[in-house]
């Protein structure tokens, strides 16, 4: 399952470690973190809840950026 | 400006007020500590603040860091003005960046402001403005001069002039009446219109454009990929770097030279190492150029899915063209009826009659040459022979209408025709009564754009088509395509294409140019392949990875030039932002560049490069 979320952060390079977070997240197969339409879209592994992964998301990107909002 | 930008900018003004009588003042000691410490908080507060958070997260390595311990180790030294300045110019950078990627955001956005707020329904006579995604398929709709259309339909009352430019970029009018088909998007100029929609929103042509554009950039290119490791590596290395050079240079002078360690000098060096070595300028610039090529393309109707395409397009040497739809027209019409037996007008009515059930746009064509209504009571026993034609019953007489096959089946002796195009031959009641040239015309602006392909760079032009020899290689020939395959089933359209990759360097890219509607195999087996005309076509839309919204083959060109343009935009970023880099970290480390030629190097070289990025979207002249 796929899906797009809106983000919220100032640098690219924080939207790259962003990225990278969301990446190494458990129940995520594939992220994809696009600063300049400020998306992130992520592909989740089979039977996992959004929700949940995203919470999870949100809080390894917290981590790596702090100043940074994911929109779910 | 948004608030947070405008809460920066007043710091950086209240940074700047304070700092020039403080450099003026004759300031010493502890007093001068303080006094500088107001416009240093001021300005790099959230900085020091993000740093320290950065440490606790064991994310040590990042801009606010580098910053933190240049600014702080300035200002242990004594540096206290270079300190502050530092702070300064990195957060002007940084507002200068945030204001610029926020400007092209919107002014990407605003090219393609299509989506539709509201549909009018009427209901007890009067409108009802309804939110699109409510109204069913097979609603009647109206669209009043000034809106846009919301859903794709067909016109059953009034008639219009629509503006199709921030679909097609093509800013010619179209004229429609009732009973024209018409795509979501557009703007509708003059007249009232009542129109009923054949699709859902969601399924509607700009609900699709809208999606590809909004998730386009989020396949990232090479270059892209490059920077966010190199942006990993790097800050680490030049953290170390600079660690070294504050270190190891004063131990050796203790140690082997035993002179004085000189800690207080190489230490501002190591600073300045740090504010050269901010990463920002790169990471900024290379997807601010990419964003920056994708929305001026679209705003020339040209779609592209993602960076890498564009990558991919700017090494594009070979280009496979389809013929029918791509090159020509794809609309084709009766050029002559020779050989007839009977009067041309009565063998037209005949063959167009026994075509009448078929939608193959042959005998499209040749109703629409007949012109006059057809009335289907008088056709029967209708036999589709697949490949060959079509045998019926018209007014009880038996007509076949076909190929050359289906005369040789019938068994009966046919006249070749000399002309290129297709040609229907007709017998009637078991003897041959004459055949009907029908041919399809080449796009106005084909011949020039094969040369301008020619011009920017392409080595090898091939056209592919179904179509007869004969017919191909007349169009070849006024193309000036000197290499075409003819008669070729959609598999060996693959084949072929499949065929041409192999025989190209792993360097140069191969493009399919294709019409889109039964193209999808190839369009997705070659490196890049290019969907014409699509407004409507989903699959097309699907399958290609650049989309042209109109079916203009010059626009083939011009995607290659924007992507070119692109492209080099973002090498010379990379080079000038590394290059300035490189020689001030030499510089720096030799002692000959300070902490101000520093600033420049982080922040000048920023500025200049997202200026620089900003150029990608300015591509009308190409």
């Amino acid at each position: 399952m796929k899906k797009t979320y809106k983000i919220e952060v100032d640098c690219a390079n924080c939207a790259n470690k962003m990225e990278e977070a969301a990446k190494r997240t458990a129940g995520v197969k594939d992220a994809t973190v696009n600063f300049m339409t400020l998306k992130m879209i992520v592909v989740f592994e089979e039977g996992q809840d959004p929700k949940a992964v995203m919470k999870e998301v949100l809080k390894n990107c917290k981590k790596v950026e702090d100043d940074c909002e994911i929109y779910f | 400006m948004n608030k947070k930008q405008k809460k920066m900018l007043i710091r950086i003004l209240i940074t700047v007020a304070l700092i020039i009588p403080l450099s003026l003042l004759p300031l010493r000691g502890t007093l001068q500590f303080v006094l500088f410490l107001i416009p240093y908080l001021t300005i790099g507060y959230d900085i020091l603040k993000k740093s320290w958070k950065g440490i606790r997260n064991k994310q040590v390595f990042d801009e606010n860091f580098l910053m933190s311990v240049a600014t702080i180790g300035a200002i242990l030294l004594g540096d206290y003005k270079e300190g502050v300045a530092v702070m300064l110019f990195y957060q002007i950078g940084e507002l200068f960046q945030s204001y610029a990627v926020g400007r092209s955001r919107k002014n990407i956005s605003e090219l393609m402001d299509i989506r539709p707020d509201y549909a009018n329904i009427e209901r007890n006579g009067s409108l009802e403005k309804v939110d699109p995604d409510e109204v069913a398929a097979g609603s009647v709709i109206v669209v009043q001069p000034g809106e846009k259309v919301p859903i794709d339909g067909v016109i059953v009352e009034g008639s219009t002039t629509l503006n199709t430019s921030a679909l097609t970029g093509e800013s010619l009018p179209r004229d429609v009446s009732v009973g024209d088909e018409i795509i979501s998007g557009c703007i509708n100029m003059s007249g009232l219109i009542r129109m009923q929609t054949t699709k859902e929103f969601g399924e509607s042509t700009v609900s699709k454009i809208l999606d590809l554009v909004e998730n386009s950039s989020s396949k990232k290119s090479k270059s892209e990929n490059f920077i966010s490791k190199f942006a990993r590596y790097y800050t680490p290395a030049v953290c170390y770097s600079a660690l070294a050079l504050a270190i190891l240079p004063p131990m050796i002078r203790m140690i082997f030279l035993d002179s004085d360690p000189a800690f207080g000098t190489w230490i501002y060096r190591a600073l300045t190492f740090l504010v050269i070595s901010c990463p920002c300028a790169l990471v900024i610039s290379i997807p601010l150029s990419f964003f920056a090529g994708i929305g001026g393309a679209s705003k020339e109707g040209i779609l592209i899915k993602g960076s890498n395409y564009l990558e991919t397009l700017s090494q594009t040497k070979v280009v496979v063209f389809d013929k029918t739809g791509t090159m020509t027209q794809g609309v084709f019409e009766v050029n002559g009826i020779h050989h007839s037996k009977m009067e041309a007008e009565k063998l037209l009515e005949y063959a167009a009659l026994a075509e009448s059930a078929s939608s193959h746009p042959i005998s499209k064509s040749l109703q629409r040459a007949y012109g006059k209504p057809l009335d289907r009571s008088r056709v029967t026993d209708v036999e589709e022979i697949s490949g060959n034609g079509i045998t019926a019953k018209v007014d009880g007489v038996s007509v076949a209408a076909g190929n050359a096959k289906l005369m040789t089946r019938l068994g009966i002796d046919y006249v070749e025709c000399h002309h290129a195009g297709t040609v229907v031959h007709i017998a009637i009641d078991g003897s041959y009564a004459g055949h009907i040239l029908i041919t399809d015309l080449l796009k106005p602006h084909a011949a020039d754009a094969v040369s301008r392909l020619r011009k920017c760079g392409v080595r090898r032009i091939v056209m592919l088509t179904g179509d007869s020899k004969m017919a191909a290689n007349q169009a070849a020939k006024e193309l000036q395509i000197q290499e075409v395959y003819s008669e070729l089933l959609p598999g060996d359209k693959v084949a072929k294409v499949e065929e041409l990759l192999a025989s190209k360097s792993e360097k140069e890219k191969l493009a399919f140019v294709g019409d889109g509607i039964n193209d999808a195999p190839v369009l997705s087996r070659a490196d890049i392949g290019i969907a014409m005309g699509a407004l409507g076509s989903d699959a097309a839309i699907e399958a290609a990875d650049i989309v042209l919204m109109d079916d203009d083959p010059l626009k083939i060109a011009k995607a290659i030039q924007i992507s070119r343009k692109c492209i080099r935009i973002v090498y010379e970023n990379i080079y000038f932002a590394i290059g300035v880099k490189i020689i001030c970290l030499l510089l720096g480390a030799v002692g000959i560049a300070n902490m101000w030629a520093a600033i420049f190097a982080d922040v000048g070289v920023m500025i200049l490069a997202v200026l620089n990025a900003i150029r990608a979207l300015f591509v009308k002249k190409l």
